[in-house]
């Protein structure tokens, strides 16, 4: 199968006044193209500095110290790919939201309070598709009976068309400093705003027409993580990054969330990187999950085989602390808690709350075998099929 | 069996106030009108979804928020007898002279925001019974030591402060000093909710171990159905201030009949590869609880709402023993469903 993104022995160092964490301890990890990819693990375990990694957005005093990310935006061309970690930061700025864009955890502080919904939509539409939106405006400006004044028709059409060929044309920004010709961009906003009316009635939003005039606090928890999902699907990604996109809603708008994504994957987005805590939603929307633990993947494989025959320890004890629906017995918990970065564990990390660890753990750090079929363990005493 | 608290038609509304003279204009309908019993030595689940009112019936119970109007009556052991006192209206120091104060405890949500960062574990611990009973500073200590033994930690921990414990060990701290008083009752308002997973198993077994030990009583608030499935014996389902179903845990989960309830435990993520979940998706949001609807509060989103419900406010009605609910259509909503989204 076509990979989407490959991450290559990512390691991410935060440099703090304690020390330096070593959040990210070479990651390596493969998504393919159609497919969601489910990452878990505790809270600190560097789940979301891996996605922040992949978006080159780690936050100051965080660094991406080695390894390659590797980044395929055609599933069809199979060819070298782009190794994101080397490129400019203007390349990154026209990737980010465009071939991959991501959902953040709390829509409170994802969406700007002083923006309109139909501002902060359109946004990322004007900055990744004016070139489209400009040839858009030029055709309805080509049908008569615009109502425009036919001069000003004629003028309006010379500039879109100066848009639609080069929408960063130094010509453009000058217009936007005549006093008249400011506003020439007006129509360009009306289009983004009706584009962005579209995706938001798609994504169930009752009467979008009023939505988009409104502020993010007039809407409700799970309108809010609709709007948000709609600004990261605005230009049809090819890589989603869900980052807890359900984890502060309730229950009922949860599955409201998660049954929207399920459609959506199927006919817009090709691929997903879903990061949870939450295993029960990892076990309905993945394909492929890989399990997390103190900065190190320790396990990746289908999501059956996580769920049914899990080798790595830490994830078999992960899975023997959920409750179940069927619970009878005590929860089975992990003594003692998730170690320190700032100098953690030697060798494997989990081997202080391991119970099969011998010498060996406590020494080195295990690699990462293929135990399987699709099946990889980082773990010399992985427990058997 | 035997009831220890009996909620009885409770009502908290949170004033809105507007205007130049602060008059009250308007109000939060948090809890509005409920009835419920608890019995002793049970562990009840609340569940809902965030903004229904949990929260605020905890701390109503508890009267760190005093009641709008409705009454609850703690039922106090006095050697064999027992007496019954309507707590909703008493002032505290009322409260704490009749003892029933250390009888009803609160372990809050966020571990991190419910102790004083500037005090000393010990004194944490002992704060509220230094604020109940006379107690030498040696025999104190030596009930703290006892009571950080029980939960997990060692008297090595008595001299530190709250920051340099994980989340787990706070949750612990606050589980100690929660049951520092010998209470009957506590309301644990989602314990486990900002802890991890693997700490969350570790918090609910000390849970049970402890209710085993000393008969307490619990109202286990939380939003996670498999979390409290897991630790309670009965379930409350609440929407928007309103109790919409009760029963004993095992039942709920086989055979809900209200609507809601029905919506919310099929939409449960179970960690099974094997389980295909058929979520009910309920259409809209949660109304405001400033303005709630007329008549059910449900009936904005049931999918089977008929005139009546959205005219006519339903009562809590016992449908089999220990089994009510507050639906119209209590009596065919199993049918209505397996219609409309098939057999479950």
């Amino acid at each position: 199968m076509a990979k989407v993104i490959e991450i290559k022995d990512v390691n991410t160092n935060f440099y703090t006044y304690e020390g330096i964490i070593k959040a990210l301890d070479s990651v390596s990890l493969t998504i393919d193209h159609g497919s969601t990819f489910g990452l878990v693990g505790e809270s600190g375990c560097g789940k979301s500095v891996t996605a922040r990694s992949i978006m080159r957005i780690v936050q100051e005093p965080g660094k991406i110290e080695s390894g390659k990310i590797l980044f395929y935006p055609d599933p069809n061309k199979n060819g070298e790919g782009v190794d994101l970690l080397q490129k400019p930061e203007s390349y990154m700025r026209d990737l980010r939201g465009d071939k991959i864009s991501m959902i953040f955890q709390e829509p409170n502080s994802a969406l700007n309070p002083i923006f309109t919904i139909g501002f902060q939509i359109s946004e990322s539409l004007l900055f990744h598709r004016k070139k489209e939106l400009c040839q858009s405006v030029v055709d309805d400006l080509g049908k008569t009976g615009n109502g425009l004044f036919i001069p000003l028709s004629a003028l309006l059409k010379k500039i879109y068309e100066i848009g639609a060929r080069n929408p960063e044309a130094l010509l453009l920004g000058l217009f936007s400093r005549i006093p008249i010709l400011k506003r020439w961009d007006r129509l360009l906003k009306k289009k983004a705003l009706n584009r962005s009316i579209e995706l938001i009635d798609d994504l169930g939003i009752p009467n979008p027409q009023e939505v988009v005039k409104l502020y993010p606090h007039n809407l409700s928890g799970g309108m809010k993580q609709r709007v948000v999902i709609a600004i990261a699907l605005a230009c049809h990604p090819v890589l989603l990054i869900a980052d807890e996109a359900t984890s502060n809603l309730d229950v009922t708008i949860q599955a409201q969330i998660l049954n929207l994504l399920k459609e959506l994957k199927k006919k817009e987005i090709s691929s997903v990187l879903l990061i949870t805590h939450d295993l029960g939603v990892v076990a309905h929307t993945c394909d492929r999950v890989g399990v997390m633990y103190a900065g190190q993947l320790c396990e990746v494989a289908d999501v059956r085989d996580i769920f049914e025959n899990p080798r790595h320890p830490y994830t078999s004890a992960l899975l023997g602390s959920v409750p179940k629906l069927l619970q009878k017995k005590t929860l089975q918990s992990i003594e003692g808690n998730v170690p320190n970065l700032v100098n953690p564990p030697e060798g494997c990390r989990f081997h202080p709350r391991c119970q099969y660890k011998t010498d060996i753990c406590s020494e080195k750090a295990p690699p990462m075998e293929e135990v399987g079929t699709n099946h990889s363990v980082a773990c010399y005493h992985h427990l058997s099929g | 069996m035997q009831k220890l608290l009996e909620l009885k038609n409770l009502v908290k509304h949170y004033p809105i106030r507007g205007g130049i003279f602060r008059r009250q204009v308007n109000s939060v309908k948090a809890v509005d009108g409920i009835d419920l019993d608890i019995y002793k030595g049970e562990c009840l689940g609340l569940v809902g979804e965030s903004g229904c009112g949990k929260t605020t019936v905890s701390k109503t119970i508890v009267r760190l928020h005093d009641p709008t109007s409705g009454e609850i009556h703690f039922h106090k052991q006095n050697g064999s007898e027992t007496v019954v006192t309507d707590i909703s209206r008493i002032s505290h120091n009322a409260l704490k002279k009749s003892k029933i104060r250390g009888k009803l405890q609160m372990v809050f949500q966020d571990p991190t925001t419910s102790m004083d960062p500037r005090m000393l574990i010990k004194n944490v611990i002992a704060e509220p019974i230094k604020g109940l009973e006379k107690t030498s500073s040696r025999e104190l200590e030596s009930r703290i030591i006892e009571l950080l033994n029980l939960v997990g930690l060692s008297k090595y921990h008595l001299l530190r402060y709250p920051h340099e414990f994980s989340g787990g060990q706070r949750q612990r701290i606050a589980v100690a000093r929660a049951i520092a008083t010998k209470p009957d009752f506590i309301v644990l308002d989602e314990p486990t909710s900002a802890l991890d997973v693997s700490v969350q198993a570790q918090i609910l077994n000390l849970l049970k171990k402890l209710q085993e030990e000393f008969n307490l009583t619990y109202l286990f608030v939380t939003h996670h159905l498999l979390v409290v499935k897991y630790i309670s014996t009965r379930i409350a389902v609440m929407y928007l201030g309103k109790i919409v179903e009760s029963a004993p845990t095992d039942r709920l989960f086989e055979r809900p009949v209200h609507p809601y309830t029905n919506a919310l435990l099929s939409g449960i993520p179970v960690p099974n590869v094997n389980y295909t979940p058929r979520p009910i998706i309920l259409s809209g949001d949660v109304p405001s609880p400033i303005d709630p609807p007329p008549g059910c509060r449900f009936s904005t989103r049931c999918p089977f709402v008929k005139e009546r419900c959205s005219a006519e406010i339903p009562k809590l009605k016992e449908i089999e023993p220990g089994h009510s609910v507050a639906c119209h259509l209590a009596s065919e909503t199993e049918k209505l469903i397996a219609d409309k989204y098939g057999s479950r």
